[in-house]
This record gives C-alpha cells, sequence and structure tokens, in this order.
C-alpha cells in the first residue's frame, strides 16, 4: 500500500467516525424536539416473529398476540384472568342435551373495513374452516381447529377424527345456533383462543383467504394472511416489516368499545434476552415479554413496571414407564416425589410468587382438588419405600433441555442438578442427558424408551381442567409410557360430561385418580412476567397471556 | 485470465453437486424434524406422523432430493417450512443486511488493520507496537457476544449515543429499493433513513471487526517484519530510493500477499460471526434466520443457505486468487 492510499484510508476512517458521532449528536438533538409525538407510539419487543396475521392459521404465541390486538372472538377471558366472559357475543346458552348452543352477538359492532358483524359473519367464520379441504387440512396451517373441533365436513386424511362441529344457523342478525356433534367440555371455552376469532367475510372473500399456494411441502400463505387481516378489535393492521422483523398497528377510530389510547403499536421481534432489556433500558422499546427471572427485581428498582402473570402452567418431572422397567411400581414413583424438595427448587429457582405444584393444574382453574394426595419432602420415606420396591441403587437416564427458558421453567439445567442431588441422597443414581430444546430434546422426551426422567411442562391455553390434565393423560403417550385405560375412560366421561357442576367434580375425582397413580411429579406453577416502560402503565398481566395493549397509556 | 475465471467456475458444479448430497442427507439424518420444532409440547405422537405426512417428510429420501434439485435448477429454492414465505424472498430480504455488516466489519478491520500491522512493525518495540499487540490479543480473545453486550452497555444504554437493536428504527417508514438500507436511504433522498440505517449499523459492525481486525494487525505486523530483513529492502534503501517508495513498491507489496489470504478466509468466517452479532443486536441478516432455521430443521432454507454460502466462499477465494496476481507479477496464471 502506499503512503498516499495508506493517508487516503486513515482519512476515510477517521471521516467515518466523525459522521457517526454527529449523526449520533443530530439524533439526541432530535429525540429531544419529538416527545410529543413519542407518546402515540409503543414499541413492545417479542421474542420470535409472527409467523401469520390470519390467526385461523395460526398456533404460535407471537401470531396469537398480534391477532389479540386486531381481533376479537365470540369469548373472551375475562381481563387478567382465566374465566370466558361476554366479547363480541353477549350471552351463551345450551340446549338440553348440551350439543347446541345459542350465542346472543353483540350489535352495531363492524369490521375494520366498514361491512357489519352479524349472525352470518359468525356462520360464514365456522363454515370456513369447517370446509376447509386440500392444503388447509394440513396439520400445520388448522393445528387448532383440529385440536379442538378434530376433523372437517370431508375429510381427506385417515388420521383425521370426525368433526366436533355440526352446523351454524343464523336464527336472526343477532342470534345464531352452533351445534356439535358430541358434548365436549372444550365448548365453548376454546372459543376464547384467538384461532377462532371472528373475521370479515368480505376481506376473507376478497383477498381469497383460504387460497393457499404451493405444494404439500411447499405451502405458501395466502395475500390475505399476509397483508390484509379484517377483525373488529381496537387495533388495525398497517403493515408487517419483514426485513425490520416489525408489525405495525394502528388505532381503530371506529371501534365499539373503548378506543385503544395509543395511536401506534408496533411489535419488534428481538431474540436475544438480553437484548430486549437492552433495548428497554436505552428507550428504544417501552415493555417486552418473557423477563428472565432474574432481572424482574432490577428492572423494578429501576422503576420499570415488571408485571408478573398469574401462574397458569405446571413444570413437572416425568416418569417414563417404559423405560426403565422399575419404573413401573408405584413405589418408585412415590419414592421420587417424596425425594424431591420442590419447595427448595421454588425458593432458590422461581421468581416471587411462584409456588410448589400439588398436582398438574394449577390452583384457580374448576376441577382444582385441594385434597389430593401429597408427597412432602421426605428423605426417609423416600428410601424406605425404594427399599419396599428393592429397587435400592436405582440408576436412571435423565433428560433436560438446554438453551431455553420456558416460561414455567426458567433454569432447566439448575432445577435438574437440585433434583439429581436430592435423587442422589435417597440412593438414586442418575446419568444426565443434555439435549438442544428444539427438536432434539422434545423428540426424545416425546418418544421412545430412552429416557426415564425428564422435565416438561405445559401452559394453558384456555380456562378448562381438560386443556391441563387430559392433554397430558387422557391417552397413551410415549412421554410417560403408560397404558391405563380404565383412566383414559375416566378421562373421556368427564370430557362429555354436559352438566357443569358435575363435571367439575369429575376432573376433581380425575386429579386425584392422577395424582395417586403419580406419572410424575408436579414440581412448580411460576409466574412469567411481562414489563413496560417508567411511564408506561394500563395493561393487565393475563395468565393466558391475552393482554390487551388498547388500555396501554403514557403517564407522562 | 478469462479462461482460468471459466474453468474455475466450470468446476464449482461437480463441487456443489456433492456438497448438495451429502448435506441433505446429513440434515435429514439428524434427530429430530420441523414437526417437533413446531408442535412443541402439543405434539402428540399422530399430530407428528400427520404432520410429517403433510408436510412430505415421509416420502423416501430419494424423492424428496430429486424434488429439491428439480425445484434448484430452476432457480427455485422452496418455500420455508417455518415462516411459509419463499426462501428466495427471505434470502433478498435479509441476505442484504449480512452484507452491510460483514462488509463494514471487512472495511473497518482492513483500514485500520493494515495500517496498524504496517506502523507496529515499523516501530518495533515501541509503544505503538506492545499495545497493539496487546490490543490485538484482547481482541482474539473476547468472546463475541460478551463484547457486543459490554459495548452496546456503553454506547447504547449508558451515553445514548447509538441504537441497540435493528437495522432501521421501526417508526421509519423508508422506501425499499436494494434492502440495502444505507443505499436506500441514499437512492431514494431519504438522508434520515440513510443516517438512521447507519447509526444502527455501527456498533454491530464494530464488534464484527474486532476478531479480524485483531488478526489482521497481527498477520500484518509479521508479514511487514520479515519483509523488512529482505535484501530487496535493504537494497533498494541502500540505492536511495524515497521512503515511500520503498514502503510502497517493496515492503507492502510483498508484505500483503499473506494478509490477502487472511482476509479471503476470514470473510467466510465472518458469516459465522455475523450469526452471533446479528442475534445480540436484532440485526435482521441471514445469520438470524439461520440460527433459527437449524432450531426448527427448517430443511429448505438450511439447504437453499449451504448452496448459496458455497458459492460465495467459491468465488471470493476465486477472487483472492485473481488478487495474487494483481498484487504480485510473478503469480501469473497461465
Amino acid at each position: 500500500m502506499s503512503a498516499s492510499r495508506l493517508r487516503t484510508v486513515t482519512a476515510v476512517l477517521a471521516a467515518s467516525v466523525a459522521v457517526s458521532l454527529a449523526l449520533a449528536g443530530c439524533q439526541s438533538k432530535r429525540d429531544d424536539t419529538s416527545t410529543s409525538t413519542k407518546k402515540d407510539k409503543l414499541v413492545f419487543g417479542v421474542a420470535g416473529d409472527a409467523k401469520v396475521m390470519d390467526p385461523a392459521l395460526a398456533s404460535d404465541g407471537e401470531s396469537f398476540r398480534v391477532a389479540r390486538q386486531m381481533f376479537e372472538g365470540l369469548v373472551k377471558p375475562e381481563e387478567g384472568g382465566t374465566k370466558i366472559v361476554p366479547s363480541l357475543a353477549e350471552s351463551w346458552t345450551p340446549d338440553a342435551a348440551g350439543t347446541t348452543w345459542t350465542f346472543k352477538l353483540k350489535t352495531g359492532v363492524k369490521f375494520h373495513d366498514g361491512t357489519d358483524f352479524n349472525a352470518e359473519a359468525v356462520c360464514t367464520n365456522f363454515n370456513r374452516w369447517y370446509n376447509w379441504s386440500g392444503l388447509m387440512q394440513n396439520q400445520d396451517i388448522s393445528s387448532y381447529w383440529q385440536d379442538v373441533f378434530g376433523g372437517f365436513a370431508k375429510n381427506e386424511s385417515a388420521e383425521l377424527p370426525p368433526s366436533l362441529f355440526k352446523s351454524c344457523t343464523a336464527k336472526d342478525a343477532a342470534t345464531v345456533d352452533i351445534a356439535l356433534t358430541r358434548v365436549t367440555s372444550k365448548f365453548p371455552a376454546a372459543l376464547a383462543l384467538p384461532a377462532f376469532s371472528m373475521q370479515s367475510p368480505k376481506a376473507l372473500k376478497d383477498f381469497e383467504a383460504d387460497k393457499v399456494g404451493g405444494t404439500a411441502d411447499n405451502i405458501t400463505y395466502p395475500a390475505y394472511a399476509q397483508e390484509h387481516p379484517v377483525g373488529t378489535g381496537p387495533y388495525k393492521f398497517v403493515k408487517w416489516d419483514h426485513t425490520n422483523k416489525a408489525v405495525e398497528l394502528v388505532a381503530n377510530d371506529s371501534y365499539s368499545g373503548d378506543k385503544a389510547k395509543i395511536k401506534t403499536l408496533i411489535f419488534k421481534t428481538i431474540s436475544d434476552l438480553t437484548a430486549r432489556k437492552q433495548a428497554l433500558r436505552s428507550g428504544e422499546i417501552q415493555g417486552y415479554d418473557l423477563v428472565a427471572p432474574a432481572d424482574m427485581k432490577p428492572l423494578k428498582d429501576e422503576g420499570f413496571n415488571v408485571l408478573p402473570r398469574p401462574a397458569f402452567n405446571i413444570l413437572y418431572l416425568a416418569i417414563n414407564q417404559s423405560g426403565n422397567p422399575a419404573l413401573k411400581d408405584v413405589r418408585v414413583r412415590q419414592a421420587i416425589a417424596y425425594a424431591v424438595n420442590r419447595q427448595a427448587i421454588v425458593d432458590s429457582k422461581f421468581p416471587t410468587g411462584s409456588s410448589v405444584a400439588l398436582e398438574f393444574q394449577p390452583p384457580g382453574l374448576d376441577g382444582y382438588n385441594d385434597a389430593v394426595t401429597k408427597y412432602d419432602y421426605n428423605v426417609d420415606k423416600a428410601k424406605q419405600l425404594l427399599a419396599d420396591a428393592k429397587a435400592t441403587n436405582l440408576k436412571l437416564d435423565f433428560y433436560y433441555p438446554t438453551e431455553v427458558t420456558r416460561p414455567y421453567m426458567p433454569a432447566p439445567k439448575d432445577i435438574f442438578e437440585l433434583i439429581t442431588a436430592d435423587l442422589a441422597k435417597v440412593g438414586i443414581t442418575v446419568t444426565p442427558h443434555a439435549l438442544k430444546w428444539s427438536p432434539d430434546y422434545l423428540n426424545a422426551v416425546q418418544t421412545g424408551k430412552k429416557h426415564d426422567l425428564h422435565l416438561l411442562g405445559w401452559t394453558g391455553d384456555y380456562a378448562d381442567a381438560y386443556n391441563f390434565i387430559g392433554t397430558m393423560f387422557d391417552r397413551q403417550k410415549g412421554e410417560w409410557g403408560f397404558n391405563n385405560p380404565e383412566l383414559f375412560a375416566q378421562f373421556k366421561e368427564a370430557d362429555s360430561e354436559p352438566d357443569q357442576a358435575k363435571r367439575v367434580e369429575k376432573y376433581k375425582a380425575l386429579n386425584a385418580k392422577v395424582m395417586e397413580f403419580l406419572p410424575g411429579v408436579p414440581i412448580a406453577h411460576g409466574p412469567p412476567a411481562i414489563v413496560f416502560g417508567k411511564d408506561v402503565t394500563g395493561v393487565k398481566p393475563s395468565p393466558l397471556t391475552d393482554e390487551k395493549f388498547a388500555t396501554a397509556y403514557y403517564t407522562s | 485470465m478469462f479462461r482460468y475465471i471459466v474453468r474455475r467456475l466450470l468446476q464449482l458444479i461437480p463441487t456443489l453437486l456433492g456438497l448438495s448430497l451429502i448435506l441433505f442427507l446429513w440434515l435429514h439424518r439428524l434427530p429430530g424434524g420441523p414437526e417437533t420444532a413446531i408442535l412443541g409440547e402439543r405434539g402428540t405422537p399422530e399430530t407428528r406422523l400427520k404432520l410429517r405426512h403433510d408436510l412430505g417428510l415421509d416420502q423416501p429420501l430419494w424423492i424428496q432430493y430429486a424434488r429439491f434439485m428439480r425445484r434448484l435448477i430452476t432457480g427455485d429454492l422452496g418455500v420455508s417450512i417455518n415462516t411459509h414465505r419463499p426462501v428466495t424472498t427471505e434470502f433478498m430480504e435479509r441476505f442484504p443486511g449480512t452484507v452491510e455488516l460483514t462488509v463494514s466489519a471487512l472495511i473497518i478491520a482492513i483500514g485500520l488493520g493494515i495500517p496498524l500491522g504496517y506502523l507496529a512493525a515499523r516501530k518495533r518495540g515501541g509503544l505503538l507496537d506492545y499495545s497493539s499487540v496487546a490490543g490485538s490479543l484482547l481482541g482474539v480473545c473476547v468472546p463475541i457476544f460478551v463484547l457486543a453486550y459490554l459495548i452496546k452497555e456503553v454506547f447504547a444504554v449508558k451515553l445514548g449515543w447509538f441504537p441497540s437493536a435493528g437495522r432501521q428504527d421501526v417508526t421509519i417508514d423508508a422506501t425499499r429499493v436494494t434492502n440495502f438500507y444505507v443505499l436506500d436511504g441514499i437512492l431514494t433522498g431519504e438522508w434520515d433513513a440513510a443516517a438512521d440505517a447507519l447509526k444502527h449499523l455501527i456498533l454491530p459492525a464494530m464488534t464484527l471487526a474486532t476478531i479480524p481486525l485483531a488478526i489482521i494487525v497481527r498477520m500484518t505486523r509479521a508479514s511487514v517484519l520479515e519483509v523488512l530483513g529482505e535484501d530487496y529492502v535493504r537494497t533498494a534503501q541502500a540505492k536511495g530510493l524515497t521512503e515511500r517508495t520503498v514502503r510502497g513498491r517493496h515492503i507492502m507489496r510483498n508484505a500483503l500477499l499473506p494478509v490477502v489470504t487472511t482476509i479471503g478466509l476470514l470473510t467466510g468466517g465472518l458469516l459465522s460471526g455475523a450469526v452471533l452479532t446479528e442475534t445480540v443486536y436484532a440485526f435482521t441478516g441471514i445469520g438470524q434466520f439461520i440460527a433459527e432455521s437449524i432450531d426448527h430443521r427448517d430443511y429448505p432454507v438450511l439447504m437453499g443457505f449451504i448452496m448459496f454460502v458455497a458459492i460465495i466462499y467459491v468465488t471470493v477465494n476465486l477472487l483472492v486468487d485473481v488478487a495474487y496476481g494483481v498484487i504480485d507479477p510473478r503469480v501469473r496464471v497461465r
């Protein structure tokens, strides 16, 4: 390099640094003068990208978060709770058989495109889902419909069950009947899921909402699902900037309820946890989700609004009965339960507000049973049970995930180590298996016979006991490795009980039975938290992550 | 030279074919598939099986490979299993971010590294020499993610000079032309957008430049020191050539050869560094996207990316070979 070139390079670099510093200074000045407009926007940091804007095609939390601001369903969870309350439907009643539900709808509600919300619109939505064909029956496309309602009008795969949905009848503009093929406890609670939000029939048609492109291994979403979602909610869609990883919404001035206080709402993806925290502290975002338990107190001390959600989840230590043969003996499973000091785990690894789990569903949800068999920490009893079962010097393969924190599992490795130490005290040796959460870990612990113990959990989708204990234990699963037809039948019976009071009693009995059978050890219910800037308030944390940003406002 | 370049480009075809086959088989042999990643905790054996079937993953591997190759030949990389958007679209949107980042990092690393390395060698044993050696050692040793958090904490959180995350302020309504944000701002005359994108670029580029900068300083220093002891340098000085001529024609021209090779290799390495940098700075480039795609076992994205990087890597190395010829007249291609 010649001297002149060397000088040129140095000069260019010096100029770049000077420009950068000037830019920095320039921006600071601009910020000072733009405080009045700043209050019109709220940027919220999220951990991952939304996948799709049509909630009926979504199954991920981030798509649902955006949908919850733009759309409304017939019912919704109460603010800050799990109880189902009216949304677009003012009331609902089942017939005597419990299979046909009559919904009385709110009147005067309009979609963002100016069309009316009415009984016809409800039926258009239900019929749309029910009549999906071809690629729309792909598990990844219509996941929640398949989870809740099973199959379609014409199932195109032998693996699909018959549909739970039978018909929708618009009796008048404000009354609609929804008929099911059998009684289920999921209905109407599951209708609070964003997947069953009401969408504008006109927009669905105009933007060909069901026109997925490509082939089975090559599916592309229709235009509606990417650029034209139309609901009735307090925010409207503006744009989805894929390159910048941001979804922008604007307040719906014609909203039928309380209008949004902040005009522009932006969800910005910042996948790294520390980066989200730094962006909040530097003022680039005004809130974020999935606050690390260790950050909750420091952020609060700095004056940020840390909002722990009521815990609606469960962390459990699963025991695979098709793993080590000794685990088939209930005494061995009981010994494991007595050996684990769950209170110590909650005290040292979970945030304030967490509690030891006594069963596989959180308290406060119908069906919770205070009188289940409890397994308080008791080393002597655990040793005695192992001796009785002739299972001393037991060796178990214990799986735990790495590179992940889940709302119910803040520090998997630490929790694994505490449990391992507890098990060692009663003479159980474990072989550790650390795997990357997705898909290695999930794949390993949900199938096969290699795993004896593993950590996993569940966050509830909607307020129904079945969504917890039914999802886990209503049939034979690779995760647990047991076959208990009597238990499975009891689950089916509870799910199809039309009388609400009787159904609750059945779930209570099931919780008691599960804790006697002890397929695993429930460990904790931990409240995940969201945080907002020092001057942002108004959002009520929801156990179902059903936070509504329309109520957010700046205090100064 | 032209023939040489064409021959090198033709050699790419069997290389890429072999690579695609090996990687396809390897990716599909990894435990777990996209269905586990998509379904998460809610996966049951039935839903996983159905999803595998729906995604066409239960078909024989050779059929899947043939389908991939057929699409590839027509320039179609398929659709991402995770985002359901065409892989080509995803790349076109994200790759410019990574190019912006890596090129900026390279400019910083080369622009500072070569002069510093040269000066350190010329002032051997001096303060500049010691500090640049110590500094470069530190640069190599500190992991990128630690450095990134420290830099952000100081310049973004405490001083507030630069933003800590993203490629551009999300409230700026910028026009996208090439998806190179700085360039787009200049092309469309949206100077605010260009300045904002540049501001977002500085901290990540500084972070990513650290390791290559340290390596270039050390390489240049060592290389210059070696050349300084050569007879031809002493001869040039003895015959009374000016300092500038000796430096330009005799020292740097020879000393830069190994440095250029290193820069070629570093360019490939920068891509892996970009994964971490992009994640920590929420900088929407290809690196971050690929990291997510690995977690999701997003085969079409991973295959497309690997083919893409392979082509770039081979091309850069070809350019390095050509640069040899330009810098060193002794290396002429016949």
